[in-house]
């Protein structure tokens, strides 16, 4: 491997001249592709950014994932692609059915109409002590749902998190709102590192952080 | 119970993984989908194990082959239902509201007043049907008063239940108009535009008088002032608001549900900004009233 940041099955690859990351897996939202491969593009995707940025996620490849606010599944699907097991929930009907979509050729990928807030509505089907949430929820309470969801996590287990400042509070300055998120995060978490996304994604800020 | 009985026993579906008693043939999918949409636990636990151990699949890579078929056919279904609740039957839902609720004080006032010559003390109005309904009755006369009045309590009981479910099923049809006006008037508004989408098109301007159509014709034919609002009356920005403001609030809460439903119909997904920027501009409209005391 040639990025020690990136997980196996994650690589950095030229299309159209162009070095981009790479997944191995079937298109699912027109990414450009090359053979097996198809691009990640980083600015619709905060783990791509996170990736691009060569913040150190943890995430080597093959782990058991639960992914949380996985809307139409363009991130999921990356993630499916190099990890294994991937639990993808997300509460909106829409996005869902291209979701299902991009499940559909991912055997290994099994998307829920859950909501993410509400751990005991899928606790029955997502197993315990999974290696890695990615949590991309855009709604208020973002901490919150990760504190609730540590349920889930083995206790080495990584917790990969983008906040968006402003599903929080759009007046507030977003530096007081990530305080606030980190704060309420340490309930259960050992956060590891934080990054700012600001270069592919205005006012987020994504969080590694572990069980406590 | 011990680790190993989750997923075996057919009683006690509580805190058991979703596979619970099936068989390991493919028949019992309509279960399995049933369970994956509405089961319940508090602690998840290592289910690709139990399910092995339990013989519900050879193999945690067999069992992955069938959480995967079962969860995606699962989640279909369930997008398919909660796509059903669509503006059509939210108008529905709001139109018999409003029904139950003028046959039930309509019941209630007449049988108030039947009961009123046949028991001693009785209170007009709903409170009044209520209290009848509890009697014994005496006689066939008394039966079919105190009968009347048990209507009227069910139909309010119904309309009761109806606001429920247009508590439930607004969001999901509207989110951020449901966020912004209240369960109920986003209801009344889709219903007044006749769905989501004729709402979606229509100018802030129509919104702003939605349900003042009686007003705006006799405005337009000369024989009064314009209406400064219509059915969004109901919505606290305008009625908490001074009436020399209520124009301007009127206005700016219009501009911003016809924004909404723009969203709602067109995206479909949750907008905080349009939140934010309706509290700034009701804070500002507030601050004037502040200023002249």
């Amino acid at each position: 491997m040639s990025d020690p940041a990136l997980p196996d099955g994650v690589e950095r690859r030229s299309f159209d001249g162009e070095t981009r990351l790479a997944t191995r897996g079937p298109p699912v939202y027109g990414e450009p592709t090359d053979g097996e491969w198809r691009a990640w593009d980083p600015e619709r995707s905060k783990l791509g950014g996170m990736f691009e940025l060569g913040v150190d996620t943890g995430l080597t490849g093959g782990e058991t994932v639960v992914y949380l606010g996985a809307a139409a599944g363009t991130t999921v699907s990356h993630v499916a692609d190099f990890a294994g097991p991937t639990y993808a929930v997300e509460f909106a009907p829409r996005p869902t059915r291209e979701l299902l979509d991009a499940a559909a050729p991912r055997p290994r990928l099994f998307p829920l109409l859950k909501d993410a807030r509400k751990p005991d509505t899928y606790a029955h089907v997502v197993e315990a002590d999974v290696d890695a949430i990615v949590q991309d929820v855009a709604t208020r309470g973002q901490a919150t749902v990760a504190v609730r969801n540590a349920r889930f996590l083995a206790d080495d287990g990584r917790l990969v998190l983008s906040v968006k400042a402003r599903s929080e509070d759009v007046t507030a300055d977003p530096e007081t709102v990530f305080d606030d998120v980190v704060s309420t995060l340490e309930e259960a978490y050992e956060v590891l590192d934080t990054a700012r996304l600001d270069r592919f994604h205005e006012d987020h800020l994504g969080v590694v952080a572990t069980p406590r | 119970m011990s680790d190993t009985d989750a997923g075996s026993g057919p009683d006690d579906d509580r805190d058991a993984g979703w596979f619970r008693g099936l068989r390991s043939e493919a028949d019992d999918a309509d279960t399995a989908h049933e369970r994956i949409a509405a089961g319940e636990a508090a602690t998840p636990r290592d289910w690709p194990r139990l399910a092995v151990d339990s013989g519900f699949a050879e193999s945690a890579s067999a069992y992955y082959d069938r959480l995967h078929e079962a969860t995606t056919q699962a989640t279909r279904e369930a997008v398919r239902e909660r796509e059903r609740a669509d503006d059509k039957q939210l108008i529905h839902t709001v139109r018999a509201m409003d029904d139950c609720e003028r046959v039930a004080n309509e019941l209630a006032e007449r049988a108030a007043e039947w009961a009123g010559s046949l028991f001693e003390e009785t209170d007009a109005g709903l409170a009044g049907a209520r209290a009848v309904a509890e009697r014994e009755p005496s006689g066939d006369l008394e039966r079919r008063a105190v009968s009347v009045s048990a209507r009227a309590v069910d139909l309010a009981d119904e309309r009761d239940a109806l606001s429920a479910t247009i508590e439930r099923i607004a969001p999901a049809v509207a989110p951020n108009l449901a966020a912004m006006a209240g369960p109920e008037l986003a209801a009344r508004l889709i219903a007044l535009a006749g769905g989501l989408e004729p709402l979606a098109k229509k100018p802030s301007g129509t919104v702003q008088v939605l349900g003042a159509e009686d007003a705006l014709f006799a405005h337009l034919s000369g024989r009064a002032p314009s209406p400064k609002h219509g059915i969004i009356y109901t919505h606290e920005f305008v009625r908490g608001t001074r009436p020399a403001d209520r124009g301007s609030a009127a206005r700016a809460l219009a501009g911003k549900l016809t924004l909404a439903a723009r969203v709602d119909h067109y995206a479909g997904e949750y907008r905080e900004q349009l939140h934010a920027d309706l509290r700034d501009r009701m804070e500002a409209i507030g601050a004037r009233a502040e200023a002249d005391e």
